[in-house]
Formats: structure tokens, sequence, C-alpha cells
């Protein structure tokens, strides 16, 4: 199953306190006039400019397992491998708000419209985040229509760059994936573009697969141990009692 | 309160139109050029990154006031010219080649011109021949070079090892940022300074130069 979605701006639109969080803002902080009045702007302009688009397919796992060796330059240990061949299902995916937008946060700061430029940015990244979102409510639907997921599983994504898979892991992704077909193109040196894109693995299954503890090498050079946020509201999620994907 | 007094305040709080109405009139008062960009513009743009530093503005707030700060600038500039004032150092900054990055750059280069330093912006996918080039023709202090994948980090090496080759290593310093750099990194590749933020750029440059 591979399928293109059409996101819809209303459904990935960044709140003013993501924008400043994106920035470094702690929650809390006071602002003042000018600085709301730019994110506002710049919530305003990423809605005439964003084109977000997305795509997804399901891999087999024995066909993943070649994927993600790649060009052979992950970390000799990584979490993903004991999470993904214990996977009820995986696919592939990538995500984009195109190219419009990155062109005119380069057209803000060359003209010294540094603030709005920079919440223009902010609002990119974070709806590029939210588009990833969007694409694995569409794949834990697909799944759960097909019997394949149900409420007491998990879903969660994996990203080349992240966890010890390697950024170079993009470009065998693509080869399979083929995120061309929604604009994105992969370069030499492994960089999308647009630039605010997002490619990734999602895996489905039961809860405890995706647990594992945050002491690979690598991960004493993350900042954000992330992860440890993610897996917890896999485990703590008790089922929900709406039955929205079933 | 005088002129630039004032000006400075403007600039800090993020009044643009202000800070333009007031370099005017700091100018028409027969204030040297100079002076007004030291003292008021480069000078609140201190209090500003000091700030910063602090934690008690954040980005948002600092982008305002450089904003404020080039409509200053904007007058300035070409009186400045005029008069043969040579800035305090140049610095040359760019993506390196196959990344396209560009808004920690952008934020280094808005800092940099904060505290009075000439930067020429060479933009994104920048080469090594093309960040030699620029630096020698434009008699630059410094190479600033940013990367934001391990995969385009070891262009920086390249670069530092061109200035080698054309034998213009000893007039440069080299600094380094972007995410997945280190200090470590840095070193092996020879660079002379690792700068974790922008901040800390400026820093490095004015040590560099002898400026404080
Ligand atoms: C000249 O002298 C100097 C001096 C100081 C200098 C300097 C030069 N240059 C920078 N500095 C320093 O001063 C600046 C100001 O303080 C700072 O500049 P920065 O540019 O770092 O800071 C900016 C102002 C704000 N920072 C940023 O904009 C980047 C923040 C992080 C979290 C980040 C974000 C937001 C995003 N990303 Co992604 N992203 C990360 C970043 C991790 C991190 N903690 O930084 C990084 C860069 N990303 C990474 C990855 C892997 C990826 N991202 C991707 C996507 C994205 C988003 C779209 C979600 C989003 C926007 C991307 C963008 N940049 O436009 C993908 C690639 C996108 C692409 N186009 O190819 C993807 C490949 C993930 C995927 N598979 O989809 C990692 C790269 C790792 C690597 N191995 O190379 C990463 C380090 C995260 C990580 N793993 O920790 C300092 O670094």
């Amino acid at each position: 199953m591979r399928r293109v979605i059409d996101i819809s701006a209303e459904q990935i639109a960044p709140t003013v306190e993501e924008l400043l969080n994106q920035q470094g803002v702690p929650p809390g902080a006071v602002h003042d006039e000018p600085t709301l009045r730019a994110a506002r702007e710049a919530i305003a302009l990423w809605g005439h400019l964003s084109q977000p688009m997305g795509i997804f397919a399901e891999i087999a796992i024995h066909d993943f397992a070649q994927v993600y060796i790649g060009d052979g330059r992950n970390e000799p240990e990584t979490p993903l491998p004991n999470i993904y061949q214990r996977a009820d299902a995986l696919a592939l995916f990538a995500v984009t708000v195109g190219h419009d937008i990155e062109q005119e946060i380069r057209r803000l700061f060359e003209t010294n419209e540094f603030p709005l430029g920079a919440m223009l940015d902010a609002a990119a990244s974070v709806s590029a985040e939210n588009a990833a979102d969007i694409v694995q409510d569409k794949v834990q639907k697909h799944l759960s229509v097909i019997g394949r997921w149900d409420r007491s599983k998990g879903i969660m994504p994996f990203s080349p760059g992240y966890c010890g898979w390697h950024v170079s892991g993009q470009r065998a992704l693509f080869d399979t994936l083929h995120p061309e077909e929604i604009g994105i193109e992969l370069s030499d040196s492994y960089l999308m573009q647009p630039l605010k894109s997002i490619s990734g693995l999602l895996v489905a299954g039961p809860r405890d697969i995706f647990q594992f503890d945050d002491d690979f090498p690598f991960c004493s050079e993350c900042a954000t141990h992330s992860c440890r946020e993610r897996i917890m509201s896999i485990i703590e999620n008790q089922p929900k009692a709406d039955t929205r994907w079933e | 309160m005088d002129t630039l007094q004032r000006l400075s305040e403007n600039m800090q709080k993020g009044n643009a139109d202000q800070v333009a109405r007031l370099t005017q009139q700091a100018i028409d008062e027969g204030c040297e050029p100079k002076t007004i960009l030291d003292d008021a513009l480069v000078g609140g743009m201190a209090v500003v990154g000091e700030k910063f530093k602090k934690h008690e503005i954040f980005l948002p707030h600092v982008l305002l006031a450089a904003k404020a700060m080039h409509a200053g600038m904007d007058l300035l500039k070409p009186l400045l010219v005029k008069d043969g004032i040579p800035t305090i150092g140049k610095v040359v900054t760019g993506t390196v080649q196959g990344d396209l990055h560009d808004i920690g750059k952008n934020l280094v280069g808005i800092m940099l011109k904060g505290a009075g330093f000439d930067v020429i912006d060479l933009g994104r996918d920048v080469s090594p021949e093309k960040f030699l080039d620029a630096a020698v023709s434009e008699k630059a202090n410094v190479i600033g070079m940013s990367a934001l994948l391990t995969t385009t980090m070891p262009v920086m090496k390249k670069v530092i090892a061109l200035a080698h080759e054309r034998n213009v290593r000893n007039q440069l310093k080299f600094i380094v940022g972007g995410a997945p750099m280190s200090k470590e990194y840095a070193q092996e590749i020879g660079a002379d300074a690792y700068c974790y933020d922008a901040v800390s750029a400026v820093e490095s440059v004015k040590r560099f130069m002898g400026a404080h």
C-alpha cells in the first residue's frame, strides 16, 4: 500500500506558542506586542505559502532490513533493529511543506526583516513536524482498517539522522519510497529539498517493543533525549475510550 | 536625555521607525557618524547581546533590535564610507558546500554586524574556493563556516586545507558552528574556534580582533 496524502494547511497550522518555543522562548515567558505581532503575521504568511504534502508506503520487515543497512554507515549498535523486527507493520514516509515558504524566509532575511523571517522559519519547522503527525495518523487509520492495528498497540516514527541511523540512510529510503512524487529531492550530501521536509519509518506494534535504554554510545551526543518522552507516551497512554480508527 | 541615549534605548526596544528618525536627528545635530554607530547602535546591541546571554530576553526580541539597528545603519553606512572609516574587522560567512541550512549562519551574521563587524555573506552551498577567493579579495580577517549535517561538516576541513595550500592560513582566522559540530571536531580540522551560538561567535571574533 503506497499513498500520497494531500494535507490541508489547517490540519498542521502552528500556534504562536509553538513558534516562540521553537525559537528557544521558554513556556510562560511574557511577550511584548511586537513579538506577538510578528508571530501572528508569520502564521498568516505561512497559511498562504505552505504546500504540505505527505507520502507513505508499507514495507515488509525483510525489505526494510535492506533499507536500514543503507550505505553501511549506521552506528554498530542501534535500538531500531530490535524494534522493527518485532513490529506488526512498517511504513516508510516523507512529508514537506514545500518550496515557497523557504524562498520567502530567505527573502525576509535578505531584506532585514529578521523577526518575521525567523518566525516564518519556526512556523515551517513546526508545521513539518505536524505534517509528519498527520501521516502517522493516516497510517494508523489504514492499519486499523485492515486489522493490523488496534488500541492496545503503539506506533512511533524513526528518522535517518537520529538514534544511530545514519543520515545517509535516506538514499535507500528514497530509492524505495520515491518522495520525488511529492516534490522532495535528495542531494548527494543527503539533504532534502525543500529544506522543511522529514523522512522516516513508522513502526506499529505491541507497546513493549518500543522500550529501549538511552545508553548507546551515541546517546551522549544527543542534546534532547526526546526518545524518553516518546517511549513514555506510548507505554503510559492507555487505550483511549474513543474508537476513532475502528 | 540626549539623542544618542534615546537612539540606543529605542534600538534596544526594537522601535525601527524611531531609530531611523533619531539617527537622522543625531546626524543633523552634527554628531560624528562613527560616534552614532559606536555609542548608540553597537553599544545598544551589546546590551541586547548581554541580556540575551543571561536569558533576560529571547531571540525574537534580539531580532527586533537587530532590525531596528539596520534602520539606523542604512542612514549611517554611506556617511561612514564617505569618511573612509575602517571597520573593526571583516568576516566572510557562509554555509558550506552541499548544505542549504542558513538560519544559524544568518543569526551569526546579524550578531556580528550588531557588534560593528563588516560581514560578507556568501550564502549557502559555498565551495572552498569561493570562501578563499572572497576572503582574499575582501581582505577579510575571519572566515565563518556553518554546517548542519554531519555529511557536510568535512567541507570545513577542505576550506582550511585550501587556505594552507594558498599560503593564506596565517592571515585568516576560522570559526565554525552548527548543530552537529563540537569543540573536538573544530580542533581536529584546525579551526581557530568552535562557536556554540551567535553570541560565542561574536566573542571569538572580538578576541581575534583584540576588540572588547
Ligand atoms: C560562522 O560561525 C558560526 C558560528 C556559530 C554557528 C554557525 C556558524 N552556524 C550555526 N551556529 C550556531 O549559532 C546559531 C545561532 O545560535 C546556531 O545555528 P543552528 O542552525 O544550529 O540553529 C538555528 C538558529 C535553529 N536550529 C535549527 O533550525 C535546527 C534545529 C533542529 C532541531 C532541526 C530542525 C528544526 C529541523 N529538522 Co533536522 N533539525 C536538527 C536540529 C537539531 C539542533 N538541536 O540544532 C538537525 C540539524 N536535523 C537533523 C536531521 C537528521 C534531520 N532534520 C530534518 C528535518 C528537520 C525539520 C524540517 C523538522 C526542521 C527544520 C530544518 C531546517 N533547519 O530548516 C531532516 C533533514 C531535512 C533536510 N532538508 O534534509 C533530517 C535528516 C531528519 C529526517 N530524516 O527527516 C540532525 C542532523 C544530524 C546529522 N547527522 O547530520 C539534527 C542535528 C538533529 C539531531 N539529530 O540532533 C548554532 O548552531
